[in-house]
Parts: C-alpha cells; sequence; structure tokens
C-alpha cells in the first residue's frame, strides 16, 4: 500500500485517475482506518487531501458558508456563526464519535463513506447543501443529496473527490435541528436519524421546510409528505403530528441487530416531529 | 463514608497504589507486553459453525507456507478422560477443557478453536490460519436456553445423561444437571399467604468485557521445561490447567502473573495458553498469542443466560411465606453454568421458612459459560427481587420496608444450608432508607426502583512471604493477580501489623516457583484470604523480630512483646531496656541469626457474607424507549474497607456493570447461529456519558473471622441492580417486563402493548 499526500487539487486529481478505482481519500480516517484495519478494504494507494489548501477552512460565502472537505467536527462547532446559522447541521456532524473522533472526523468523510446511519447527512441534505466535485474534467457543484447512492456506495467517478461543501444564505426566522436515535448516548450508530429545515415567515408561518430521515432506508429517505404537513401551519401539535405520521409512513426500514422495523417506522415520527419542533423554536428566537 | 476507627493508623486510609504509577505511563507489564528473542506469533483457526463434525482438517498447505514454524490441531493433545477433577475449589472436567480449548470430534459454537498455527510474523500466521482446511459437516444447532430443553432439540453430547435426577434418563439431552433444595415447605408457605406472585423472567447471557483481550507468551526449552507469561485471574489455575492438559509435571512450568486489565472472572479458565505451549513444543520458540476484540466475542466464556419461574407468597402485612424459584441457565457448549450458586443465592437475603429451589443446567451452542462477578447471583437475585419488589407495590409496602420485614440476619437459617452469622444486611437498608436520594421526588416519566443482593464471599488457599531486609524495609511477597489494588490493600494490612510505614512495604505478587498454591483472584476472596495470610505472615515476621531482640536483651522471648513497629520489654521486671525498632532488629541481624521472616500459607476459612442495596432512579421517553439512569445509589457491607477507594471503585464498577446487563447487552446471532455484534459497537456495554456518578456507600459490619473484619466486595455490587434498573422501569412506566435487556425496542413494545 502506498500513501501519497499531494499539496494541490490536480496532483490529487491525477493520483486519483491514474491508481484507477484502487485509491482511496483519506479525510479523518476515522472510517477508512477502521475498514482497512479489518480487511474489509485493501487500497493500493491511500491519498490524504489534508494538505490540500482548498479544503481547509470554514468562509462566510455570500451569507452562506463554504466549508473545506477536511474540515473537523470540532472545528465545526467551535464555528459561532455558523453554529448559529444551521445548528441542526453542526449538531448532526458533532453526534458523530467522541471528543477524539471530534477532532479528526469530518462531514465529508461522513457523507463519502455513504452509511445509512451517517449522523452528519440528513440535516446537510435538508440544508440543500451543495458540494464541489474536482475530476480530471475539472469542477462540478453537485447537490449533496446526490452523492451516496446507496449503503457503502457514492456517485463519484474515477478521481473524482470532493474539495468542499457549501450551506446556502437564508432568512432570519429559519432554523434547522436534527435528532438520533441510539440506545447509548454516544458511540454508536444512528438507529433513526432525522433532519428537519424550516423557513418562517414574520407571522411565524412555516413557508419551506424539508424532513429527511436517516438509517430507514438504504440511503437518507426525502420525506416531502411530512414536509407539506408543516408548510402553511404554525408548526403546532397537530402539524407536528401529521408530521410524524407521514415520516412513519415513509420510512422503509428492515429488522437488523440494531433494531427492528416496527420500532425504527415508529420512531422515524417521534424524531421527525421532535426535530421540526426544535428547528421551528430555534427559527422563532 | 466511614472513615477508619481510630485505632488504625493504616487500615481504612486511600494510600497510593504501589503499581499505579507503572500503570498511568504505559510502563506496566500486561499479557501482550513481553517480547522474547526469537518469538513467534501465534494464530487460531476457529469455527464457522454452531455445531459441525469435523471430518477431518488438512494442515499442509499452512506447514508449507514460509515463515509458518507449528501448526497444531487437537491430535496434538493427550485425549483426557471424562470425569471432574478437583483443582482448588473447583471441579474441572478436563475432556470438556480439552475440546474447549481445542475441539477434537465437534465444533460445538461459532468460534470454537480447532487448530493454530505459529509464524515468525503475525500477518504470516493469519494467512496460515486461513490456509488450514477443515472439513466439516454441519449439524442442526441450538442457540436458546428453553430451544435446548425441547425433546426435539440437537443434542450437542450423546453420552449425556441428566445428572441428579432418578432413574438415570434413557435418551441423552441437553440438560446436563438437576439441583434441588428446599427448607420447609413452600406450598404451605403459599397456603398461609395472602398475596401470591408468580412470574416468569428471561435475561440474555453477557461478557464480562474486561478492556484487555486474552495473551499469552509461552517458551518450552528443549529439556522440557516451560515458562508461560499471562494475564489471569491465577496463574496457580493457569499452571495447573496446563499441566493437565499436556501432561507436564507442574514442576516443569513456570508461570509469571502479566498485569491484568480486567477480567470479572473471564480470565479464571485458559484459552491461549495451553496452545501457546503446544506451538513452542512444535517449534521451538517462544510464542506469543493475543485475542482480537471480535476473538474475545466469539470464542470465550460469557455468563448465562436464563429463563426462570419465581413464585413468592406474603401475608398482607409483608411477612413472606413461601418462595420458589425455578432456574434455567445456559451452560454453554459444556455442562457447568452456575445454577449452583445462582440456586443458593436466589433467597439468601430474606429469613424464610419455606423455600425450594429447582436449577437445571443446560447446554446449547454457544460459548462455554465462564465466571462473571457473583456467577449466577445476579439472575436469580434479578428475579426474586423483581417479585419482591412487586409483592411489596400490590401489598402497599414501602420496598426497603418489606425487605426490613424478611430481611436475614445473625442466626437465620438460610435455605441453601448456613446459619448465618454476623452480617450487616440489615445496616445497608438503614442506610439506602436514611439517603438523601431515597427521599427525593421524582418527576413525570420518572421512576425509582430498590433491590439487594447476596453473595457467600470465600476463602481458599493463600500464601505470604514477609521479609524484613537489612535496611528495614519489607519485601511482601504473594501470589493473587491484582485486578482491584489488592497489592495496596496488602501493604496497608502489613503496615497496620506490624507498625511500620506503608511506604517501607513493596508488596509483589510473584510467579509460581516462588511462593505456594493460591486458589484464582475470584468470588471476592482476596482480600479477605490473601489479606489473612499476610496478617499471619506478618505475625510469624514480628514473633522472628521479638526473639530477636530477646537475644540483644539476652531475655526470654515471652518478655518482649511488639507495640507499634517496636520490641519493647512486657513489663519493668523483664529489664530496663529502650525499645528497639524494626528497622534496628533489622541491622544487627546477621548477629542474632541471619536474615529475618516470615511465612503462612493458609486454607482460609470463615468468609463473612456480605449484602448490598442499591436504589436506581430513571426516566423513560414513552415514545422512544430510551432509558437515562438518572441517580444510583449503591451501599454495601464490605465488613472493614481496607482501603476505602478500591472498595467504592469495585461498587461502582459492579454497578455499572449491572446497569449494562439490564439496559443493553445481548449476543444477536443469525440463523447459522453465528455470532452477530462481536465488538464493543453492537454489543452494547454503558459507555461513561450513559451514567451519572454512582454514589457508593460503605457500611462496615465486621467480619469476625478475619484480623480486620473484612467480607470482600468484588461480587456483590453487580447483583442488585438488575433488579433496581427493571424496577425503576417499572416504577416510570407502570409495565413489569421481566425480561432483560431493557433495550429501547422492548420498552416501546412493552408500552404499546399495555395500552
Ligand atoms: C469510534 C467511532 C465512532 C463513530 N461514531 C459515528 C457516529 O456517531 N455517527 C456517524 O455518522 N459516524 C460515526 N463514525 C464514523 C466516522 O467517524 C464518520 O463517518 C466520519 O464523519 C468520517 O469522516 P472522516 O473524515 O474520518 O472520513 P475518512 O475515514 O477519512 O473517509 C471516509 C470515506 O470517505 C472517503 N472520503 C473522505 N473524504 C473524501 C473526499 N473529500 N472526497 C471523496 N471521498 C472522500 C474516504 O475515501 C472513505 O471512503 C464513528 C467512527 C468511529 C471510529
Amino acid at each position: 500500500m502506498r500513501y501519497e499526500a499531494p499539496g494541490s487539487v490536480d496532483e490529487a486529481v491525477k493520483l486519483l485517475a491514474d491508481a484507477n478505482g484502487a485509491a482511496r481519500v483519506l479525510a479523518g480516517g476515522t472510517d477508512l482506518l477502521v475498514q482497512l484495519r479489518a480487511g474489509m478494504i485493501s487500497p493500493e494507494v491511500v491519498i490524504n487531501i489534508k494538505d490540500i489548501s482548498e479544503t481547509k477552512g470554514i468562509t462566510a460565502d455570500g451569507g452562506g458558508f463554504c466549508i473545506g472537505a477536511t474540515v473537523s467536527g470540532a472545528e465545526m462547532g467551535e464555528h459561532a456563526a455558523l453554529v448559529a446559522a444551521w445548528p441542526g447541521v453542526v449538531e448532526g456532524v458533532e453526534l458523530i464519535g467522541s471528543t477524539q473522533i471530534q477532532g479528526r472526523a469530518t462531514m465529508v468523510g461522513n457523507l463519502c463513506n455513504a452509511s445509512p446511519a451517517a449522523d452528519g447527512v440528513p440535516a446537510l441534505i435538508a440544508a440543500g447543501a451543495t458540494c464541489t466535485v474536482a475530476g480530471p474534467n475539472g469542477q462540478r457543484e453537485v447537490p449533496v443529496a446526490d452523492i451516496p447512492t446507496g449503503p457503502g456506495k457514492n456517485s463519484l467517478a474515477n478521481g473524482e473527490f470532493i474539495v468542499n461543501v457549501k450551506l446556502p444564505a437564508r432568512p432570519g426566522n429559519a432554523s434547522d435541528a436534527y435528532l438520533r436515535m441510539i440506545p447509548r448516548t454516544e458511540m454508536d450508530i444512528a438507529i433513526v436519524g432525522a433532519g428537519v429545515n424550516l423557513v418562517l415567515d414574520d407571522s411565524g408561518t412555516c413557508t419551506e421546510a424539508s424532513v429527511i430521515l436517516g438509517a430507514v432506508g438504504p440511503k437518507t429517505i426525502t420525506v416531502d409528505a411530512a414536509a407539506a404537513a408543516l408548510v402553511g401551519t404554525k408548526v403546532d401539535e397537530a402539524a407536528l403530528a401529521a408530521c410524524a405520521a407521514a415520516a412513519s409512513a415513509a420510512a422503509t426500514p428492515i429488522d437488523d441487530k440494531r433494531g427492528t422495523v416496527v420500532y425504527r417506522t415508529k420512531v422515524s415520527g417521534v424524531l421527525a416531529s421532535r426535530a421540526a419542533a426544535i428547528a421551528a423554536e430555534r427559527a422563532r428566537s | 463514608m466511614n472513615e477508619q476507627p481510630k485505632q488504625y493508623k493504616w487500615v481504612g486510609t486511600r494510600a497510593i497504589r504501589p503499581d499505579g504509577v507503572d500503570k498511568v505511563t504505559g510502563r506496566a507489564m500486561y499479557g501482550a507486553d513481553l517480547a522474547l528473542p526469537g518469538m513467534v506469533e501465534g494464530k487460531v483457526v476457529r469455527s464457522p459453525h454452531a455445531h459441525a463434525r469435523i471430518i477431518s482438517i488438512d494442515t499442509s498447505k499452512a506447514e508449507a507456507l514460509k515463515g509458518v514454524t507449528a501448526v497444531i490441531t487437537a491430535a496434538d493433545m493427550p485425549v483426557a478422560d471424562s470425569k471432574p477433577v478437583a483443582s482448588g475449589e473447583a471441579m474441572i472436567n478436563f475432556k470438556d477443557l480439552a475440546n474447549n480449548v481445542l475441539a477434537r470430534e465437534k465444533a460445538l459454537y461459532e468460534g470454537q478453536a480447532v487448530a493454530a498455527v505459529a509464524a515468525t510474523t503475525a500477518a504470516i500466521a493469519e494467512k496460515a490460519a486461513a490456509l488450514v482446511v477443515v472439513n466439516y459437516e454441519v449439524l442442526p444447532h441450538v442457540i436458546d436456553v428453553m430451544e435446548a430443553i425441547k425433546e426435539d432439540a440437537p443434542v450437542l453430547h450423546d453420552d449425556m445423561f441428566t445428572g441428579g435426577v432418578k432413574p438415570k434418563p434413557e435418551k441423552a439431552s441437553n440438560v446436563a444437571n438437576r439441583v434441588e433444595f428446599a427448607l420447609g415447605d413452600a406450598e404451605a408457605g403459599f397456603a398461609a399467604a395472602d398475596l401470591v406472585i408468580e412470574r416468569k423472567f428471561t435475561t440474555e447471557p453477557v461478557h464480562q468485557g474486561y478492556i484487555e483481550p486474552h495473551a499469552v507468551v509461552a517458551d518450552m526449552n528443549p529439556d522440557g521445561k516451560v515458562d508461560v507469561f499471562c494475564s489471569s485471574q491465577g496463574h496457580f489455575m493457569v499452571r495447573a490447567f496446563c499441566s493437565q492438559l499436556l501432561h507436564i509435571e507442574m514442576s516443569k512450568i513456570k508461570v509469571t502473573a502479566a498485569e491484568i486489565g480486567g477480567g470479572f472472572g473471564g480470565k479464571t479458565t485458559v484459552y491461549l495458553e495451553p496452545l501457546a505451549i503446544m506451538l513452542s513444543r512444535k517449534s521451538g520458540r517462544p510464542v506469543r498469542m493475543t485475542m482480537s476484540r471480535e476473538e474475545v466475542f466469539r470464542g470465550s466464556g460469557a455468563t448465562s443466560g436464563a429463563a426462570m419461574t419465581i413464585k413468592m407468597g406474603a401475608t398482607k402485612d409483608g411477612k413472606i411465606t413461601g418462595a420458589y424459584a425455578e432456574l434455567y441457565l445456559q451452560a454453554g457448549a459444556f455442562p457447568g453454568s452456575p445454577v449452583g450458586p445462582a440456586a443458593m443465592t436466589a433467597f439468601a437475603p430474606y429469613d424464610l421458612d419455606n423455600v425450594k429451589v429447582v436449577g437445571f443446567d443446560v447446554v446449547s451452542n454457544r460459548q462455554k459459560v465462564v465466571a462473571y462477578r457473583a456467577p449466577g447471583a445476579p439472575i436469580s437475585e434479578y428475579g426474586v427481587e423483581s417479585v419482591v419488589d412487586e409483592l411489596a407495590s400490590e401489598l402497599g409496602i414501602d420496598p426497603i420496608e418489606i425487605r426490613t420485614i424478611n430481611a436475614a440476619k445473625e442466626g437465620t437459617q438460610a435455605a441453601y444450608g448456613v446459619k448465618f452469622g454476623t452480617i450487616g444486611f440489615q445496616e445497608t437498608l438503614d442506610a439506602a432508607k436514611a439517603t438523601e436520594h431515597f427521599k427525593t421526588p421524582l418527576g413525570p416519566n420518572q421512576g425509582r426502583g430498590v433491590a439487594s443482593g447476596f453473595w457467600f464471599n470465600i476463602g481458599g488457599e493463600s500464601c505470604a512471604g514477609i521479609r524484613v531486609n537489612e535496611d528495614g524495609s519489607i519485601s511482601l511477597t504473594e501470589g493473587s493477580p491484582d485486578i482491584g489494588g489488592s497489592r495496596a490493600s496488602m501493604a496497608l494490612m502489613a503496615a497496620e501489623t506490624l507498625g511500620v510505614d506503608y511506604h517501607s512495604i513493596k508488596p509483589s505478587v510473584v510467579d509460581t516457583d516462588a511462593i505456594g498454591y493460591h486458589f484464582v483472584t475470584g468470588g471476592s476472596r482476596v482480600t479477605f484470604a490473601t489479606g489473612m495470610a499476610v496478617v499471619e505472615a506478618s505475625k510469624a515476621a514480628i514473633d522472628e523480630l521479638r526473639a530477636r531482640a530477646a537475644k540483644v536483651w539476652d531475655v526470654d522471648v515471652d518478655g518482649v512483646v511488639w507495640e507499634d513497629g517496636h520490641a519493647k520489654p512486657a513489663s519493668t521486671n523483664v529489664g530496663d531496656f529502650e525499645p528497639m525498632s524494626l528497622a534496628e532488629i533489622a541491622k544487627v541481624a546477621n548477629k542474632t541469626g541471619g536474615p529475618i521472616s516470615g511465612h503462612a500459607d493458609i486454607n482460609a476459612k470463615g468468609a463473612g457474607p456480605a449484602f448490598g442495596t442499591h436504589i436506581c432512579d430513571v426516566e423513560v421517553d414513552p415514545d422512544t424507549g430510551h432509558v437515562t439512569v438518572l441517580r444510583y445509589t449503591a451501599v454495601q457491607d464490605a465488613g472493614r474497607a481496607i482501603h476505602p477507594a478500591y472498595v467504592e471503585g469495585q461498587i461502582q464498577g459492579g454497578a455499572v456493570q449491572g446497569i449494562g446487563w439490564a439496559l443493553n447487552e445481548e449476543y444477536i446471532y443469525d440463523k447459522n447461529g453465528r455470532l452477530e455484534n462481536a465488538g464493543f459497537l453492537d454489543y452494547r456495554v454503558p459507555v461513561a456519558s450513559d451514567l451519572p456518578m454512582i454514589d457508593a456507600i460503605i457500611v462496615e459490619v465486621p467480619n469476625p473471622t478475619h484480623p480486620f473484619g473484612v467480607r470482600g466486595v468484588g461480587e456483590v455490587p453487580i447483583i442488585p441492580p438488575l433488579a433496581a434498573v427493571s424496577n425503576a422501569v417499572a416504577a416510570a412506566t407502570g409495565v413489569r417486563f421481566n425480561q432483560l435487556p431493557l433495550s429501547p425496542p422492548t420498552i416501546l413494545a412493552g408500552i404499546a402493548a399495555s395500552k
């Protein structure tokens, strides 16, 4: 196995393209190293992208934010403006692992690893985020929702990697939230995850909503019916109950060692409505 | 927390542990830390099947791989007799043990060792292990205990006929043994009751979850002498088991105890050690073997899962009139579940006239059960403490009150046989009742549970040596692997007895060549039994020190007393001599007879039973079934806390393990009998953020047979949490689950079903 640490996007793209599928990008390594040790993957080349300046730092970007692909969860949590604007996105990423893991793990690594249970992803999709993908044919902007395609699979082509993620500008009375269910309090994999992003008007009526479920299907589920149940309401109890029912109806979980179909279906609704209530509360204040 | 009584200078203090610095700086040598010149790495080949006949094993490809130094199978091991042999206090069937460390005819669980290889690097060993071709005939398997006792269940051992029943059954079955005992007449007891409650319970097998996986280095010399360095709860146990399994004389095997990163009972047997010795013999090199975490889960023992029925009756005013328990405990692949202690402890906290207990030891296709803190007791006492709680709430009696009404006390005849001497159960109830915790009001969706627990505590063989060095410092030797801070406790007891500074004593756990036989570190026996040996050795040294002073003064030894670390004339009649300190006597030892020491080799009797009472507050999320432990208090009678901080550590650790057992720990099998959660990600022990600080309250009702009153503390604290948590969940939800673990899906399903 070879290790490379290119200093530029182009160099990284060339190394990736030359390896022809036998390379792996290394960001925080908190998935990659575990998979290497467990013998699940055996790449010929590991390409550390942390020396590439474009992958670093969080910058304000026309009212929104540009977050480098190698920014760790801890860095996101310490960025006051980002936390104020996108508390749900940040809390999803901050749930990953523990203090030690937070110092390493990245949101983009979480996205590319494409676990259906990834905690950093539902709120990010709910936020309508996009990412910059660099490849042999230059760079393209892609909605983050299009990156994961199934358990452990993503849509990046040979030679491509993600340079950064962009969160859009948003009005004042908007907010988001992410909740997950695990049997413990940390160091566990979500049985259900729910990310909700809301915009309210001046009267407190919801004008836009997005509800995304994690861990209850092969990839995240965008629940339009749950969003529709919130739009046009004051996000009151009736609306939350309708949101919960729609989320439960949309969940397509499986029985596995982490949870049952019955349990995950019910809790999908519980978490979606609770996340909606938290997002609304945040948007109001 | 109690401070030490005035008369003690060292006992009861929170002295710094002698092994602490090495442990926090990473210097301490654990099982995998030894490297010897020329050492090779061993690796186990494990069965992928839950139940399969081994048709053939082809090792030729593995042997041909460059770098491989040895490959072994059961054919390299002597065939053992199938009869129990006394090994310390335990009866061991070495045929079963041999099959468990290396399967001969059948693999009886997924993960059972079937062969092992050694190679110059771990990577080559791994490759070689994959090249060992085992031809299996897969057989039907059975995992669950109640499935295993069915008529048509696949039978694991066709020569196993249920023991303890007459006449001997005609058909082999998975029920290895039946135990029964009774006191009075349980049926008459139920007839006299105003309220009888009968419930069925299930618990899942749980792993001890020690942080350090099994690890060993073994080196067999060309002349047949063997050195073994490993992490275990008893290096004398390792010596005895390897000697029996491999037919090597004990005197030829020297076992050195590595530091141990937890055992909790799980390291009271051997897995890798005999394999490493065989690989070393074959390869002529030292061999190191270490298990991965996955191997620990698949290949080492858990404690039993169980199914049971508990029936208890009481009068309106809370007096328990009759009690019955029927227990089915999983033994894993070979007989030997802790059904005996489970049956004996079940009702032991209570002073009852009418008791009957029946227990069954049941084999199934899972890892051979091994001890886990208070083996068996958490299981049976969980059922009993749940029913006691239900009796209390049905009768409108406070849960501590109903236990007080029925509490065993001095003179109580326990159903399992003994008549209790001085015990401190009531004192734990009183202390629990007096806590601020017990009186604090609860909020919505919150509940409080109380439960108690009993463990015998044990004595057994221990030895100690006190050597007074030329400068007056003390070398203290003993042979109980130090799991919970016992070296500190031994030094404290020696310091107290000798009347010298704790810091002048260096305690060491020495190898099997250097001291006499010790039973394992287990059963809460070390501070009691090895402590007793240390005190006796110290007293023997004192007698010698007195004799030396008598010589210097030219008086009769009876005229010399030992006080506060000094030899003194017993009275003015003896003469007017300046007291001689231990150091002064040591300085002139060469003129008075040579080196000074004291030794004791004992089989300690008179272990003091111990009780605990726990209070647990939980909050249950009614929509997700998630349980949060809000507050937890654990009260326990330690007899005497030699080192209160380590007693509290034991109480807190035991409580946490019990909470894990209650809430989320379980083995998950697929339909082929393969374990799906062989790792800490999905085998969910509690993490630090799951728990509040456990408040440990030490009660001290001294054990009269121990010089300082020690009872032992390691086992009791894991017993009450199962019922304390489950009673709290019942209070919070209004639903009695009667099954563990209380994982969120179980709770949510239970709440839904109750509506
Ligand atoms: C102890 C522990 C606890 C954990 N807890 C959680 C948890 O609670 N929730 C959760 O969701 N996850 C958890 N994880 C998983 C992991 O930490 C996260 O998925 C994390 O976000 C991965 O980020 P990383 O930077 O470490 O990714 P890496 O391991 O570096 O990469 C992950 C994958 O993405 C690819 N990749 C990374 N960056 C890029 C890029 N810029 N472009 C293209 N491909 C890329 C890599 O090649 C690899 O395949 C945990 C892991 C551990 C070890």
